[in-house]
């Protein structure tokens, strides 16, 4: 456990004294050793009607950021315990990096995985990925169906993510509870934030509404990326 | 084989009664679709329960549990939540009358009142995710007072006694307080019924459903 939070914390140092640069899938944008918030590629409000430019807005520069700052400040601690050679200090920040480093990764790469229509939202998959989808569901209809049954079945805050499994190669729906990422076996191919937050100014309890409207702004590009 | 339904139960006060810290809107909709739901889906579940007992169906009956658990949850953690509100400047509010026992065992536990809310509060900013906050006695009425978390639904374990608790989900505050959820739990205090905390401090809960 010390040793992963060893390399997590280097992971987060690595860029070193570059001002900025995009890692690969999650384009987590790190600047001089310290997680930053990354941009939007697409205006607050370009994701309406499927999701307010209220909630991106505060989604973004509030929530997201959050999770930002508090990542930065559990890895500040993790150094300084890391300093001191003080091991319980070190596993006791454990759940705040999971937390904070899990929301970061998390929204990265929901927003990367939303896209405007104009730019391509809500068009299918096509190429290995759509075989993919029809493969293991039966057509693209049925995928997003239960996937929505996986999201409604959250019991509480998490996200729901389509996933690859490193050793198999197989896509498949996975939950995660609150904003624990996914990682290990599994490879983050298409996330949705199923956290009240993410749509409750417009939608309150009616969340079905929201699961259904927001495959009008998926961005199946960057989901083919991914996989 | 019959079985008695759960229904909601209505709110000991009207939906705008706690303005300006919870707004009407979100009363409304806290009680009569979250909580009506957690209702539904417990009713559901039960009724289910009964049809696999019959049949003897034991996998059914395993997996109905967390069914039961989180909805039978939320309907207990509701019912006792609107019970521990109380509008703001009621007598019920004012701690120093109407909580004598609580007020000094949360005073020696604490050092203070005021460390007491500070201890809570930072419980409940903590919260990772949805869940609730509560102060229990421990093992029964008069117990050791302990500040507890519990996620999603969960309800208090059933050895001790829920005194009271705040609801840390996002939808008991998000159209009024957005992200500032330390608003919120700022404006919990000025309506937080003293007089239902110690009573089922003093005397305990016989039945969480019928307070």
């Amino acid at each position: 456990m010390v040793a992963l939070l060893a390399s997590s914390a280097r992971a987060a140092l690595r860029s070193g004294a570059s001002a900025s640069f995009k890692t690969g899938a999650a384009g987590l944008t790190i600047a001089r050793g310290k997680a930053t918030l990354p941009d939007l590629s697409f205006d607050y409000g370009a994701l309406e009607p499927s999701i307010s430019g209220k909630i991106m807005e505060i989604h973004h520069k509030n929530h997201h950021n959050t999770y930002v700052t508090n990542y930065n400040n559990a890895i500040e601690q993790l150094q300084e315990a890391q300093a001191k050679n003080d091991i319980s200090a070190q596993i006791a920040l454990k759940p705040a990096i999971n937390f904070n480093g899990g929301g970061h990764l998390n929204h990265s790469l929901f927003w990367e995985n939303l896209a405007p229509k104009s730019a391509g939202g809500g068009e299918p998959p096509s190429g290995s990925l759509a075989q993919a989808i029809d493969g293991t569901y039966g057509s693209l209809d049925e995928f997003k169906n239960k996937f929505n049954t996986a999201l409604a079945g959250i019991q509480g805050s998490g996200w729901a993510w389509l996933v690859k499994d490193k050793q198999t190669g197989q896509i498949g729906i996975r939950t995660y509870a609150n904003q624990d990422p996914v990682v290990g076996q599994y490879q983050p191919l298409l996330g949705v934030d199923a956290w009240e937050h993410a749509y409750y100014l417009q939608y309150q309890n009616r969340k079905a509404e929201y699961f259904k409207a927001i495959w009008e702004v998926i961005n199946w590009k960057a989901v083919e990326k991914r996989f | 084989m019959a079985i008695q339904t759960h229904s909601l139960p209505p709110l000991p006060y009207a939906y705008e009664a706690l303005e300006p810290v919870i707004s009407k809107q979100i009363m409304e909709l806290h009680h009569q679709k979250h909580h009506q739901t957690y209702v539904n889906n417990l009713n559901a579940a039960l009724a289910a329960q009964v049809t696999a007992t019959q049949a003897n169906d034991v996998r059914t009956l395993i997996s109905l549990q967390q069914k039961i658990k989180f909805n039978g949850g939320g309907h207990i953690n509701h019912t006792l939540f609107w019970k521990n509100l109380t509008p703001a400047g009621t007598p019920e509010n004012d701690v120093i009358k109407v909580a004598p026992s609580l007020r000094d065992a949360i005073a020696a536990r604490w050092g203070s009142h005021e460390g007491f809310v500070k201890a809570f509060s930072a419980e409940l900013l903590g919260l990772q995710g949805s869940g609730w906050g509560w102060l229990v006695s421990k093992e029964g009425p008069r117990g050791q007072l302990e500040i507890v978390t519990t996620k999603d639904q969960d309800p208090v374990v059933k050895t001790d006694v829920p005194v009271f608790g705040v609801d840390m989900w996002e939808h008991a505050y998000y159209l009024q307080y957005l992200n500032n959820k330390a608003g919120y739990v700022e404006g919990i205090w000025k309506i937080l019924n003293w007089a239902e905390a110690e009573k089922r401090y003093t005397s305990g809960v016989e039945n969480l459903l019928k307070l």
